[in-house]
């Protein structure tokens, strides 16, 4: 009897130090698939009347009369320009007599919504934008400004044929991506500026508040309309564009585009707004 | 002692409407240099401010000007927002998971 006690509780001591000796799963770690839940809960929570698919307008999801005025603006989408301009720029032939097509998958259309991507030979976050002008790099052409129409015009296009495919952003299984990943999400609440603002300021606190005369856009589906046509810009912006204005907008200096830091954030980004359909090119006021 | 009493009000007047010690080229120099330090400490944190340029760039066009004066006024106003950027970006190292969505 007594032996048999004695049995019992070694193993239940072994059982317990077998358990205390995994290693424990720390609040900090970061877990992408528990992120995008909650991230998505509490937009869908903070927006019970919308569907999932409603956040990829942004502002015009969240205000009734700016519904109506983007289901009038798409009779004349003032992105069309763009996207014609794109849709030539893309199939014209560098002077090496190949096009965008030869390198993407797929020939580059329907692809928009697996970027960005985490690279594992090079060790970092590819962007669509990079990959378009390292295309253009790696035929003998001069790369596009990040921020300008060139860039806009070949990303509305590439956006244009991956409409309603939902965002299938991964995160490989190397803690480089996990890393990105991480470092993208700090960068998305981190505060800078003088004006001590983070992304998640306006768009995780205020979306659907007005600052000035805008309506904030939620976080939750933010790049799936990029590239964008602003009536505030008179013109087209890249996902580098809108990252570099919000930088100086609350009067910080934003980094070079696609600087690792603005690459880690489109990362985090599109990745918490997985399952979200790709609307771009979309226009906002 | 009526003149006295007048004698001191008017080098009172006169006191306070001439600057203590003018400053001078070396002094900007000197406030230029702490404030292009603090600034050049924001840019390694990726944190600078453009009010902080603004300033730098402010103060360069004062003593450009001969007007040391401001250019070390505007040397010192970059520096405590340099300074402040610098806070920033420290405390925000642990300060940005209070935002976050969990």
């Amino acid at each position: 009897m007594i032996m048999r006690l004695a049995i019992s509780f070694v193993s239940a001591a072994l059982v317990l130090a077998a358990l205390a000796a995994q290693p424990a799963i720390a609040a900090d770690t970061p877990n992408p698939v528990a992120d995008a839940k909650a991230f998505q809960k509490f937009f869908t929570n903070k927006f019970p009347q919308l569907k999932p698919e409603d956040f990829a307008n942004g502002p015009y999801s969240m205000n009734e009369d700016l519904h109506r005025q983007w289901e009038e603006k798409e009779q004349f989408p003032p992105y069309e320009f763009a996207l014609e301009t794109g849709k030539q720029m893309f199939a014209t032939p560098f002077k090496n007599g190949k096009t965008y097509g030869d390198c993407f998958p797929n020939q580059g259309i329907g692809i928009r919504q697996d970027y960005p991507y985490f690279d594992e030979r090079e060790g970092k976050v590819i962007t669509l934008e990079l990959a378009l002008n390292r295309c253009r790099e790696a035929n003998g052409e001069l790369p596009f400004s990040y921020v300008k129409d060139e860039m806009a015009s070949l990303t509305a296009y590439m956006a244009f044929t991956s409409r309603g495919k939902p965002f299938d952003i991964k995160i490989p299984d190397d803690p480089r991506a996990l890393e990105a990943y991480q470092k993208g999400k700090e960068y998305f609440y981190t505060r800078r500026g003088q004006l001590n603002f983070s992304c998640a300021t306006c768009h995780v606190q205020e979306p659907g508040e007005r600052i000035r005369a805008e309506i904030l856009a939620p976080a939750l589906g933010i790049l799936n309309a990029m590239p964008i046509y602003r009536s505030e810009w008179s013109g087209m912006g890249t996902i580098s564009r809108r990252f570099t204005t919000c930088n100086s907008q609350i009067r910080g200096v934003p980094l070079s585009p696609q600087d690792e830091e603005y690459r880690d954030l489109e990362y985090y980004l599109s990745y918490v707004s997985n399952g979200l359909p790709i609307s771009g090119p979309g226009a906002r006021p | 002692m009526k003149h006295s009493v007048r004698n001191l009000i008017a080098a009172g007047l006169i006191a306070g409407a001439t600057p203590a010690c003018a400053a001078s080229e070396a002094d900007f120099k000197t406030a230029y240099a702490a404030a292009e330090a603090a600034e050049k400490e924001a840019g390694a944190l990726r944190n600078q401010w453009t009010t902080t340029e603004a300033a730098l760039t402010a103060a360069k066009k004062a003593a450009e000007a001969g007007q040391f004066d401001q250019a070390v006024a505007s040397s010192k106003e970059a520096e405590a927002l340099a300074k402040a950027s610098i806070f920033q970006a420290t405390s925000e190292k642990q300060r940005w998971k209070d935002l976050e969505i969990r």
